[in-house]
Formats: C-alpha cells, structure tokens, sequence
C-alpha cells in the first residue's frame, strides 16, 4: 500500500476530483489536443499567449487520475511563465517522473508529488501526456499529440 | 419490436452440474498460478487477453525441441517425417475439435487477426467490388473491423454495422434489415472480447444464407469457454488464436468450407504452398497447404494439439458450467459493489465481465488492483467504436478461465473495495 499512497498522494487525488482551470478559454490563441490511444485519455489545452509569456492557460477533456491531476497542476505551475521557463518545467518534471532527477525537488514546487510515479513505470506516460501537449500548442503544432 | 437474442445458444447452454471438476487440481497444472506477485497471491483475470498454458503444452513445446525439430513436408529424414506427422496429427486434433468435416479445411495460421486478413484479402478481394458492403456487427475487435476497411478501401466497398442495444446484445432485425443484395459477406463475432456477449450465430448465419452470402465468425473468445461445430453452426469461416485457449502465441486457425477455399485465390506466396513453379507459371499446391506458404510453426501446432486434448481430458462441457458459475457468482459479487457499473449485461454471456466505477477511471483500477497481485486488463480492448457506442473512454475488464475460483472473484471484489478506499 506504501507505493499506492506515493502514487495516489492526497494532493494528486484532490486536482483530479476538482481539477483548477478546468474550462475553455475563448481568448486562447494556442491550442493543442493530446491522447493516450490505450487508456483513452483526451484532453484539450487552451493557451493565451501575450509575446513570449503565458497569460493564461486552461484545459478540459478525460483521463485517469494521474493525468487529470497533471493537466491541473501544470495549468497554476505554468501561468505567468515565458515560453522558455515552462520548457524548463517540464524537463524537469520529466526527470522527476522517470526517476532519473537530481533529487533536487525544489524547482519543481508542488509537482513533487508526482515523484511516485517514477515507481508505475506504465504510468510516466499518463504524467506527461499534458505536458507534451503544452509543448504542442506552444509551438502551434497542428497534429494532436499521442502518447503512442 | 426489436429482438434480441435471448435464448442460450445451444452450444453454450451449460449442463446443469459440473459433475467432478476439480479446480485445485486444474491449477495445479498451470505452474505460472502458483506465482507472487508484488507480494501477493496472482490472481490472473486476463485471460481475454492471453491465457496461461498447462504443463503439459509447455512440456509437448520443449519435447518438440528437445527431440524432434526439424522442417516438415520436405525431408526424407527420420525427424522431417516425424515433424510432419506431428504437425498433421495437431491438425486432425482442431478437426476434431471443431468439427470440420475435412482436415485440410484447417488452416494454420498466427491468430484470429491473421485469419480474418486472409479471407479479407482473398476471399474478399475476389468478390467485393465497388459499391459492395461488408455486414459487420458494433462489437467486433479491431480485428473484425480494419481488414474490412482495408479491403473497402482498395474496392471502393462500404462496411456497415449493426447496433446493438444498451445491455451489448446485437440488434437481429437491425441486423437482418442491413442485409441486401449488395452484402457480399459478414463478419461477427461470436463472444464479445469487451462485453462477453455471446452472439446467437446459428440464426445470423441463417439470416445471411438466406440471402446468399458468406458468413465469417470470430472465434477467439468462444473456443476457450465452449464447444464448438462448425457444421451445426454452418458457419462458411471460422477463426480462433490458440493462445487465448491454452497454447502457445503465433499459432492459430482459420476453418473454411472447403468449396469456398478451394475457390480462393491464394494468400501469401512462397514454399509448401505450391506443387510446381516455373519462371512462366506456378501452380498451386492443393488444401490446405495453398493457404500455408513457408515453415509453419511447427511447435506451436504441437502445442496447440496438446491443448485441446488437454481440454478434451477435462470434458469441455464440463468445463464450461464450472465456468459459467464462476462468472455468475463474480457478477452478483460485483453488482453488490457501490457506483459500479457492468458494460455488458447480455442476457447470455462467457468469460468476460467488464465494469466502470464512478468517478474512478479504468486505468487507476488496473494499477491499484495490481498492487494487490490481480491481473485485469484496463483500456478501450480493441473496440474503440463499442466504448464510443457506450459513452466512456474505457473500461476495467476481469476476464475468466477454467482455472479461476470463487475465492479469485472474491479477491477481485476486495481489490475493487480498495480502490474505492483510496479515491475516497
Ligand atoms: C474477439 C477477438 N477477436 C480477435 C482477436 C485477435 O486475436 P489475436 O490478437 O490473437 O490475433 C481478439 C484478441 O484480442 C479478440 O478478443
């Protein structure tokens, strides 16, 4: 049960039942889909962006607890942030899930919770599907992104 | 109206009583289930997907290597004619098994998916024409739906499909209504590898010949859970993947009529599958090598023969009420759990049985249920089109085999209360 609970941590089940920044944005001049084939997961990420920095930023779609909870957490991390900064994030967010970090947590705020997922390792994939996303809709890709 | 199906198929009614089917005793011949697993007792309810092998199929593989590898139908020498025997013999074994009135009417092949793709790009590559339609039904697999799309796409040929109701059973007069005299063949699957459905094929296939056209079943998630006849079913093809009832991967059948096969052109090109070759012209060899280009796998025909036997020594009738009781007290067991919801509750089902747990997605099921030592499997299950026609992105599936208890879906019903326990 020790692994479940650093997988499954409070924080993570808390965003997925009442995901932050879960809507449309009517503004967005960025956006991009992503999909897990094999899961089913689907979300779409909608991006305001003023120059280089992120305005706003917001999601909506379906998925497991995992990438719900994600998709959540990088909407708050990612505002405000320039282009550059969130890339930044994210590899570091990548490291953090495949276990292959620093074990310097701190940069990444409260995405460490994300840490158990480096022990599922079928479940990294459901971390990242959002933030691949992100880097799609940054760089106006047109294609939806898939895990697969 | 609209009927379904709603009388047992005659060869899926289970006899009242198994009479002596001793379930300790038939796990112990599968030594994978005597397996931990983080921990934990394996509890393997995938057997949709796969099922696990007996000793005695691991053991007929190893003997083949260990003592009579070689290639078949060509060699003069002692272990080519043993090989070939061997091979021939597995073959009279799915005769047998599924009642073909000819040997050669059995095909090996890969899997059910290769089989389909065979009559697909023979069969149907020589009768389905621009404008044609293929029948299918809501509930195939992949495998039942791309070969057809393939096909239609090169011929310029439609597939249509036909509904099924919200508890996953096929809509017959749907179902009859699509027929017309454009159908050139259906295609339908004969249990549901997400639902558990079991489809009532000896009236689909009277439904189709009384139109004239051809009727292929999907028999991978049928053969493991029930006896099957061909010529009482009048089926014209019939696939099944020996891995999902008890043998080996990469070995399969495809059963035809012989008319029919005799009739097609042939699949792939290469050795055993012909009797002679020139630069100008080959002609083929007769059936069923014609189907059977190069070095079939030999091993897993033999281990493929074996598990049927083996199913044969158990009594598959037997087999197939102990089954069917399992999955009765598994359902009531689940059905009992708060915010579950079964996808698929067709009045006749075998061996699958599928759910949703509000607010929970499938895959954190899957992952905290494997914590536990349960194997399930989570995902659309190759039916994308059946989870759309149902609303939800996926589901958590438990599937059933002849070695699983009441004490496994009890443990499956525990695992599902802690899933609840953690999102609560
Ligand atoms: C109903 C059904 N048809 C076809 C297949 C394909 O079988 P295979 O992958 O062994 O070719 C499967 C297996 O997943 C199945 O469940």
């Amino acid at each position: 049960m020790s692994d479940l609970r650093e997988l499954y941590q409070d924080v993570i089940l808390e965003h997925s039942k009442a995901p932050r920044n879960y809507r449309e944005l009517p503004l967005a001049n960025h956006k991009a889909e992503g999909y897990n084939p094999l899961c089913g997961d689907h979300f779409t990420l909608y991006v305001d962006l003023d120059g280089d920095r992120v305005r706003d930023i917001s999601f909506q779609g379906s998925g497991c607890a995992i990438s719900k909870a994600s998709a959540s957490m990088l909407t708050q991390m990612v505002k405000g942030k320039t282009k550059a900064e969130a890339q930044e994030l994210f590899d570091k967010f990548l490291q953090l899930v495949k276990g292959e970090g620093n074990g310097n947590q701190a940069e990444l705020g409260k995405l460490a919770v994300f840490s158990g997922v480096c022990e599922f390792p079928v479940r990294v994939k459901c971390a990242t599907l959002v933030w691949h996303t992100l880097r799609a809709a940054l760089e106006g890709k047109q294609q939806a992104v898939s895990t697969e | 109206m609209t009927t379904v199906a709603n009388r047992l198929p005659r060869e899926f009614r289970p006899s009242r009583v198994h009479t002596g089917f001793d379930v300790e005793k038939v796990r112990r011949d599968f030594p994978i289930l005597a397996q931990r697993v983080r921990g934990k007792k394996l509890v393997y309810l995938d057997n949709a997907a796969t099922s696990q092998k007996p000793q005695v199929v691991i053991d007929a593989i190893s003997r083949y290597y260990e003592e009579g590898n070689a290639n078949i139908h060509r060699g003069v020498h002692y272990l080519s004619e043993h090989a070939t025997e061997e091979h021939e013999a597995a073959r009279k074994t799915v005769q047998n098994f599924v009642n073909a009135a000819q040997a050669h009417e059995i095909i090996f092949v890969r899997g059910a998916t290769e089989g389909i793709n065979l009559v697909a790009q023979t069969y149907g590559r020589a009768h389905v024409n621009a404008g044609d339609e293929v029948l299918i039904t809501a509930m195939e697999h992949h495998s039942n739906i791309v070969p057809w799309q393939i096909l239609g796409e090169e011929k310029g040929a439609r597939l249509r499909v036909a509904p099924i109701n919200d508890r996953g059973e096929l809509l017959l007069d749907e179902f009859e209504k699509l027929l017309n005299p454009r159908t050139r063949m259906v295609g339908v699957t004969h249990v549901s590898n997400a639902l558990g459905t079991v489809n009532p094929i000896s009236r689909i296939v009277q439904l189709a010949h009384g139109h004239n056209i051809p009727v292929l079943v999907d028999g991978a998630q049928a053969v493991p859970h029930t006896q099957v006849d061909v010529q009482a079913l009048d089926v014209d093809f019939y696939v099944f993947s020996g891995h999902k009832v008890y043998a080996p991967t990469g070995i399969g059948v495809l059963y035809g009529k012989t008319a029919l096969l005799e009739a097609m052109p042939p699949y792939q090109g290469g050795g055993d599958m012909i009797s002679s070759v020139t630069f100008e012209k080959t002609s083929y060899n007769k059936l069923p090598y014609k189907f059977e280009a190069g070095t079939p796998h030999v091993a897993g025909a033999i281990g493929l023969g074996t598990a049927i036997e083996y199913l044969n020594g158990l009594g598959i009738a037997n087999m197939a009420a102990f089954e069917h009781e399992v999955l009765e007290y598994a359902t009531e067991a689940i059905s009992a759990v708060p915010g579950i919801r079964l996808i698929g509750t067709a009045a006749q089902k075998a061996g699958v049985l599928s759910f949703v747990l509000e607010g929970i997605h499938p895959h954190d099921v899957g992952t905290i249920l494997d914590q536990e030592g349960i194997a399930i499997r989570t995902g659309h299950h190759c039916a994308q089109p059946l989870m759309q026609r149902f609303g939800i992105p996926a589901t958590a599936r438990a599937s059933f085999a002849l070695y699983n208890t009441k004490e496994e879906a009890d443990a499956l019903v525990a695992g599902i209360q802690k899933v609840r326990e953690v999102f609560a």
